[in-house]
């Protein structure tokens, strides 16, 4: 048999959602990626998914039918009375939709990885806003480019390729050097060794260097005192002005600013800075997001429930309030007595609270791999992975939406499709 | 084969002649038909108001835009919550409210069919996702092109007809429906962080102005028989003594088409203005109006602002930033390559500012001021101006000098001074109103073609029936009985089925979404230019063949071709 190459591949392992892969698929199985950075090809290559679903009885797991195992998890979330529906980053738009809806006729919450990653961006857009663009203004635009409490060559290694240090653009012929990178981080990271000017901030410093670099674009940086978290005041007027002076400035930030001492409030100082400084040049601000479709989470949630994450329907309304009916919060407390996890793996990123109810409720997994979540799952269901062997929409980190490729018929059913029969079973033992 | 047979409506239909005719309504798979047989479902309209479906010309329900909207502020998701109820989703929102929330209040109001009046190519995948959750009315889009490189680069090369191939070809792509042209060349320069002042200043790079960008296509939209015109909204919105700016560009406007108009020129109030700052602004509808009477090739919608909160939306980046710096609250940006760009802000119109009660009048005095009904047409560019639920209220105040008076009682003492619309006496009558809010949108967008927009056997049974005895009512006096009764229909019609009763939703809905694909010759086609593959290549993060929006996003798809002089 002869091998077939699948070009303009879209990647389905980070936020970047490249979308040059050339995939070699021979027998029924891929055989090499092109273009791809290691992760991403790392995602294609991987083996060992599950046969078929697993349930456990008694501490012992065994095989199910897909119907049986349907069934089962219908009846769990039906017995529920305040389920939790979590994870939905790393699967497709069209799946996600149907999870709104499984948590809307269950009186559910339904929550997204956001909420440990940028829910706290999101919380700070409510606030303020956020002044933005799509990744091809800062190829084609941006003479200065900030990376902030992210690493993007070991996490979205074809950022700065595809996207923006290295690569040219329409106004930018000779993008390396006509490109000034500033890196901020606590440490120095592989990025940083690449940056033309690194801010090293003590740990828990963001709010500061942010207030502090605010103050001097708006021309007060007399009252800025000798040195800032650890920045000397000399390095900020250096970056002030840089900044200012930029033709176009893009701003990236990931979790480094959001999860770290002031969270939200970080996010807010840093979008009020590129806000300020958007009377003086051209700049915006965009979040690294992990997960490949994590933002296309928050977009399908919005649009059918009106907010973006965390959003809980004991009410029969659309009830949101981040703190209250995000997932590590009504873990903690105890609170849901059942959860369907969806392409994630809490067990492996919650925090140890969390982690414990998981183990004491009934669980659901849908994954193609079993994972450290599947330790607590009563029923794990092995399903398409998008990108691979399913299709399905997914919003790369500048809300840009792409439909991801199926290269491979490996017989699994996607998420779409699970929930949906999940979804049916629901609405008829429901009446409705 | 469904059969429905309305009795005893009372029917205004301008397109017909038929102007409050009591008379039966006879449909049979989606379409109204001349007999059906005795096993029709019957609903009793007796003489209640009955028109074609309402149409939206110019709305934002659908979209990145309008979805950062939502995203952005959940104290307006809090202002509209409904819960889950029979077939009906929970909704939130008020001013952007969720795509359900949307596609009921319009179906509650008697709409079917709303275009979506900017849609970035770059992100149509996401309008077409979101108009799927948009079951009661069919959808289009218009397309942005106002800073779209390839384009002006044919512009600038005085090549219309390589400008039009790139427009068919993106919109065939996208699933597109019309030519959208958001401060043309403004957006570009927003991509600096500057504007264009009006239609003669250069686009930064690009060594085109805004005029030859909107009268190239013009002539592109005319080589590619699209069925709407070009869809303008012009330069220098919301800034005082821009109406010059506004009757400038209509000026250089051909008249092209016999059918419709050349131009369709968007939310006009915002583009109204006299004066030369925030302290004289003024209202210079009298100017807009008369340049609108004096070219049958202008279709104009009001844009009606209401006082109250909302959000505003647009394309028109570097306009929502000067908004941003007048309200200090919030504010979105979000601009796209080579293509466009966009901002959100949530505004507050009040009645104690002077320059919101000039806005508030502006609209009024455009639809008063402007002679024929077919060109202008009701729409609040929701949400910018208002929200869509406002339409009824306007529909009021058009009808009724004596609520407009009553309104003008409660505007700041000195917007009286900067406005004509106490001296206009005019009210318009029922059939106007329908002219306004489905005839008149029907043939400006160029729907009639598809049964959109009357009442005439074959046409689309798409309609609305009201709890209006428009005998029994008068609407100068008893406005609020007008009001009340376009809030709410007893029977939505929607392709032939009963899709909304008194408010609810009584079927999940099946839209369509209306596109068009002008068919290019071979030397036209930009899918196998070598240049413009090569552009995009270098220039756009996504590759070619990953640009076009499959067939799986549209849930019914109507597809408009035509045969273009390429």
């Amino acid at each position: 048999m002869f091998p077939t190459i699948h070009r303009d591949v879209v990647c389905t392992f980070c936020g970047c959602l490249c979308d040059d892969l050339e995939v070699t698929v021979e027998g029924g199985r891929i055989r090499g990626v092109d273009n791809a950075c290691e992760l991403g090809a790392h995602k294609f290559t991987t083996e060992g998914r599950l046969k078929a679903p697993i349930r456990r009885r008694g501490g012992v797991w065994g095989e199910e039918t897909y119907t049986a195992a349907i069934e089962r998890a219908a009846e769990i979330l039906l017995d529920a009375d305040r389920p939790l529906l979590y994870g939905w980053s790393g699967t497709c738009g069209e799946a996600q939709s149907v999870g709104v809806q499984l948590a809307e006729i269950l009186g559910g919450v339904i929550d997204a990885t956001t909420s440990v990653c940028h829910g706290t961006s999101i919380l700070a857009i409510q606030e303020v806003g956020h002044p933005g663009c799509t990744l091809g203004q800062v190829k084609n635009r941006a003479d200065v480019i900030l990376y902030w409490g992210c690493n993007p060559i070991e996490a979205h290694p074809r950022h700065m390729s595809r996207y923006t240090t290295y690569t040219d653009g329409f106004f930018l012929g000779n993008s390396h050097r006509d490109r000034t990178v500033i890196v901020v981080d606590i440490r120095r990271t592989d990025t940083a060794q690449v940056a033309d000017e690194f801010i090293k901030i003590k740990p828990g410093g963001d709010y500061a260097v942010l207030s502090a670099l605010r103050a001097m674009v708006r021309g007060k940086d007399d009252m800025i005192p000798p040195t800032v978290s650890g920045v000397s005041r000399q390095q900020l007027r250096r970056v002030a002005a840089i900044c200012k002076s930029a033709q176009y400035g893009a701003l990236f930030f990931g979790m480094g600013l959001t999860q770290t001492g002031g969270k939200y409030k970080n996010i807010r100082n840093a979008i009020e800075l590129v806000d300020e400084l958007n009377r003086h040049t051209k700049f915006t601000l965009t979040p690294m997001r992990g997960h490949f479709n994590v933002y296309g989470f928050n977009e399908v949630c919005t649009w059918m429930t009106g907010y973006p994450f965390a959003v809980d329907f004991s009410r029969g309304i659309a009830w949101y309030n981040p703190g209250e009916t995000s997932a590590v919060d009504l873990l903690a407390r105890r609170e849901c007595d059942a959860c369907l996890v969806v392409a994630s793996d809490p067990a492996a990123h919650l925090p140890r609270s969390a982690v414990a109810h998981l183990a004491d409720i009934p669980l659901v997994q849908l994954d193609p791999y079993p994972n450290a979540t599947t330790a607590f799952a009563e029923i794990q269901i092995p399903v398409a992975v998008t990108g691979i062997d399913a299709e399905g929409t997914a919003y790369r980190m500048d809300g840009v939406p792409i439909r991801t490729r199926k290269i491979l018929d490996l017989g699994y059913p996607d998420d779409r499709t699970v929930l949906q029969q999940m979804l049916e079973r629901i609405r008829e033992a429901k009446g409705r | 084969m469904t059969e429905l047979l309305i009795r005893n409506a009372c029917v205004i239909d301008p397109i017909n002649g038929i102007r409050g005719e009591t008379m039966d309504i006879l449909i049979r798979d989606a379409r109204i038909v001349e007999s059906v047989s005795g096993r029709a479902e019957v609903i009793d309209a007796a003489g209640c108001l009955t028109l074609p479906g309402g149409i939206d010309s110019h709305t934002h329900i659908c979209g990145t835009k309008v979805n950062f909207g939502r995203y952005m502020m959940p104290e307006d998701m809090r202002a509209g919550r409904t819960a889950r109820q029979g077939g009906m989703h929970a909704t939130s929102g008020y001013s952007v409210p969720t795509t359900f929330g949307n596609s009921y209040r319009y179906s509650a109001m008697g709409y079917t069919t709303v275009l979506e009046g900017a849609m970035a190519p770059l992100e149509a995948r996401h309008t077409h996702e979101e108009f799927s959750a948009t079951p009661l009315q069919d959808t289009m889009a218009n397309t942005l092109f106002d800073g779209n490189w390839a384009v002006m680069e044919a512009v600038k090369e005085n090549d219309v007809k390589r400008a039009a191939a790139i427009v068919g070809w993106t919109l065939s792509a996208v699933k597109g429906f019309a030519i959208k042209l958001t401060n043309p060349g403004g957006t570009e320069a927003w991509g600096w962080g500057k504007n264009v002042e009006c239609i003669h200043d250069p686009v930064p790079h690009f060594e085109v102005s805004p005029i030859e960008i909107v009268t190239a296509l013009v002539r592109a939209n005319e080589l590619l028989h699209l069925p709407h015109s070009v869809h303008l909204h012009c330069n220098r919105l919301g800034v005082p003594g821009n109406a010059w700016c506004t009757v400038d560009t209509f000026r250089h406007i051909p008249d092209l088409n016999p059918e419709r108009q050349s131009l369709y020129a968007t939310h006009v109030q915002f583009h109204a203005y006299g004066g030369s700052s925030w302290k004289d602004i003024c209202s210079r509808a009298d100017l807009v109006a008369r340049a609108v009477n004096d070219r049958p090739q202008i279709v104009m919608d009001m844009g009606q602002v209401m006082f109250g909160k909302t959000t505003t939306m647009t394309a028109d980046g570097p306009m929502e930033f000067n908004l941003y710096r007048l309200h200090h609250n919030k504010w979105s940006n979000h601009d796209v390559e080579l293509e466009t760009g966009s901002g959100i802000i949530p505004v507050y119109y009040s009645r104690k500012s002077t320059v919101n009660c000039v806005m508030w009048a502006v609209g009024l005095e455009l639809a008063l001021l402007t002679r024929s009904p077919w060109q202008c047409l009701l729409a609040t560019d929701n949400p910018n101006g208002a929200p869509f639920v406002k339409y009824p209220e306007i529909i009021g105040l058009l009808m009724s000098r004596k609520y407009r008076d009553a309104e003008l009682a409660t505007l700041h003492p000195e917007a009286e001074r900067r406005i004509a619309l106490p001296a206009i006496d005019r009210e318009l009558d029922w059939n106007e109103i329908a002219v306004m809010t489905r005839a008149g949108q029907a043939k400006a967008l160029g729907l009639l073609p598809l049964g959109k927009g009357h009442l005439g056997p074959g046409a689309a049974a798409d309609l609305a029936i009201y709890p209006v005895r428009i005998g029994e009512i008068d609407p100068s006096a008893e406005y609020r009985r007008v009001i009340e009764g376009f809030r709410q229909t007893l029977y939505t019609v929607k392709r032939g089925r009963v899709v909304s009763r008194e408010g609810r939703v009584v079927v999940e809905g099946d839209n369509s979404t209306i596109w068009v694909k002008p068919r290019i010759s071979e030397e036209y086609d930009m899918g196998r230019d070598p240049e413009f593959a090569k552009k995009f290549a270098r220039y756009y993060t996504v590759r070619m063949g990953n640009y076009p929006v499959q067939e799986a996003y549209i849930r019914r798809s109507i597809c408009i071709e035509t045969e273009a002089e390429l």
